[in-house]
């Protein structure tokens, strides 16, 4: 990660969370930069939200953890000043009126623009007499979103936002979310099982398995690290030498992922290409449920 | 990026009131509509009452009119008037006791619910997205059960009464009964809600302890709060009680029931001390002085006691009192406690 020590929005050493026997985080060092946006991959049971209950402070665990300079386990009123957090759909309270809800964030929250969240909300279909109760539930999201992108706050955290919705929502969730909130003062972490739809805003990907982070680097880095080759058959024992990290059929050819082999060296066994999120997941978690 | 700096920084104050607005907003059901709604209710059967009770008379010839009461009015002596007096206050009282007694389940179940269901929906998550501490979530909810439900009872009582009397004039002048000095006695009516008002805080009191078990409940649960907070007690008060029948030990079980089991679920009752033998010190009689609602009703031990200073000194004097309010504000601070760790509920 790029971040400088003045610029960091979360620090952790050594975070560790056990649920009886379970290890859900296995002494965890993270660093998030200013200004970056982090999407943190797992699978199911991997420890990401786990990581994310801990960071918000609603969560114990053992080991430092600081986030705006600030203990989320004692000073979670404060830090909530300067973090937002949309943990999946369907945790606004269903006897809310849309009218009540921005009342009420706008009476508790120093840092909420009442106007910001009008100007969202008329963009959509929601009526200010409505209760969340009878709002789909796209529109609950988009009702979420609206309060959250109308508090300026340095550290946004999305749980799993999209969880449920359709496309149409899923994409205007992130295009909003980009264009109309995201700029260079503000961090954003975000975990998804939607990979693909994420791939291209993110700025650091980390990738969480059993409790460990066993992939915590920068888009570039990755784009250098890891490489993706068609190769036809008759190359296809010489790729194989170089250890790749999986290899798959397309078409009668095999793709090969490798991992910090030398570009020129894979250039000659076939066509190069960046490999997507997904398919580094695939190849990283590979026996994660066996 | 300071796009928003002109906002002002609420003060913990109007976050308080923020806090407290958002359990009305959720609860206007019981706090607001079930109050006033019981108080049309019983306006609509009195008045039906009023209806019956014409026809009836008239379909057997009764002659109510010939029933002069203004005269009557006239010839009482002081000590009939206050009598008087004192049991339209009785009758005002009662026939309001079913809001009270709305009121009890209302915060009952509203406290047991309190930190429990939002963690069962999940919008506990929401919740604590805001910088909003989790010591000032819980005591707005203690406010909204001992401050806001009671007061607007009480709202509802007063309208009630103010329309029953009218309703009850309206018949009496039907009848050719001038109203005025028997049935409106302005600083009577005020005295009277008044004091209702001053139940408010003693009842605060009394309640803290049901109102920490009940939170606390709420928020230690991890599902099915009601039964950690009826049931536990009402086993432990069957073990006692059965110890007690064995005479293996000298605890008696009466003690375990009004003491600890009466205090901790059943509190929340208005006016539940009266009886639970605070009382009993002897702190009021009918001897008082000065206290008219007293005189000669006796029997209207309940009504005595909710409404005359001695007996309202007389609970604010108790041990009984204060020992269960720290008792409470002891299980409140434990409920924030587990307000800080539990996020989450099994549904």
């Amino acid at each position: 990660m790029t971040a400088d020590a003045s610029n960091t929005i979360v620090q952790a050493r050594g975070l560790s969370k056990r649920y009886g026997a379970t290890v859900a985080l296995d002494h965890v060092d993270l660093d998030i930069g200013a200004g970056r946006i982090v999407g943190l991959i797992g699978p199911n049971g991997a420890g990401k939200t786990t990581a994310l209950k801990a960071i918000l402070g609603l969560a114990e665990f053992d080991g430092e953890l600081s986030v705006l300079g600030l203990n989320p386990r004692t000073q979670r009123a404060q830090l909530m000043q300067q973090v937002c957090f949309i943990a999946d759909v369907a945790v606004l309270p269903r006897w809310l009126r849309v009218g009540d809800a921005v009342d009420f964030v706008g009476g508790v929250h120093p840092r909420f623009s009442r106007e910001k969240c009008l100007a969202f909300l008329t963009r959509t279909k929601i009526k200010p007499t409505q209760c969340v109760r009878e709002l789909s539930k796209g529109m609950v999201v988009q009702l979420h979103l609206a309060l959250v992108m109308a508090i300026d706050a340095k550290l946004l955290v999305l749980d799993e936002p999209t969880l449920g919705l359709d496309i149409l929502y899923r994409k205007e969730f992130y295009a909003s979310l980009l264009n109309d909130y995201f700029d260079e003062q503000k961090t954003i972490l975000v975990t998804t099982h939607q990979v693909e739809e994420i791939e291209h805003i993110l700025t650091d990907l980390i990738f969480i398995k059993d409790g460990k982070l066993i992939l915590n680097a920068s888009m570039e880095d990755i784009g250098e690290r890891y490489t993706e080759v068609m190769v036809a058959p008759d190359k296809a024992e010489a790729a194989r030498a170089l250890k790749p990290l999986s290899e798959r059929q397309v078409f009668g050819k095999s793709i090969f992922l490798f991992d910090g082999v030398d570009h020129a060296q894979l250039a000659q066994l076939g066509e190069l290409h960046k490999p997507n999120i997904a398919d580094l997941f695939v190849a990283t978690m590979k026996g994660t449920y066996a | 990026m300071n796009t928003v700096a002109t906002t002002t920084a609420p003060t913990s104050l109007s976050t308080f009131t923020w806090l407290v607005k958002r359990e009305y907003w959720e609860h206007r059901g019981g706090f607001f509509w079930a109050p006033f709604i019981i108080a049309l209710v019983i306006l609509a059967i009195t008045l039906m009452v009023m209806i019956t009770a014409d026809v009836t008379a008239h379909q057997h010839g009764v002659n109510l009119s010939g029933l002069n009461l203004g005269q009557l009015a006239e010839k009482m002596t002081a000590e009939n008037t206050a009598k008087f007096a004192a049991g339209v206050d009785i009758g005002l009282l009662g026939m309001s006791a079913p809001i009270g007694i709305a009121l009890t389940f209302v915060v009952f179940f509203y406290l047991l619910g309190a930190l429990y269901d939002d963690r069962r929906d999940r919008s506990v998550l929401f919740w604590k997205s805001l910088p909003v501490s989790d010591l000032d979530t819980v005591l707005s909810k203690v406010a909204a059960a001992v401050l806001v439900a009671p007061l607007l009872a009480v709202a509802a009582i007063i309208l009630l009464n103010i329309a029953f009397l009218i309703l009850a004039s309206l018949y009496a002048i039907l009848h050719g009964v001038n109203p005025l000095p028997l049935l409106w006695a302005p600083d009577h009516l005020i005295a009277l809600w008044f004091r209702l008002l001053v139940l408010i805080p003693i009842n605060a009191l009394w309640a803290l302890p049901t109102v920490g078990w009940l939170l606390l409940c709420s928020s230690f649960a991890r599902s099915k709060p009601f039964l950690w907070a009826v049931l536990l007690p009402l086993l432990v008060g069957f073990v006692v009680s059965w110890i007690n029948l064995m005479q293996q030990f000298a605890l008696p079980s009466t003690w375990y029931w009004k003491n600890i089991f009466g205090r901790l679920v059943l509190s929340v009752v208005p006016a539940g001390w009266v009886g639970s033998g605070v009382r009993s010190a002897g702190t009021f009689g009918i001897s008082s002085v000065g206290d008219n609602i007293n005189i000669g009703l006796g029997k209207f031990d309940f009504i005595n006691s909710i409404l005359s200073v001695d007996g309202l000194l007389g609970v604010l004097l108790s041990p009984e009192l204060w020992i269960g309010a720290i008792a409470g504000v002891a299980m409140i601070a434990a409920a924030i406690y587990y307000r800080e760790k539990r996020t989450e509920a099994y549904s």
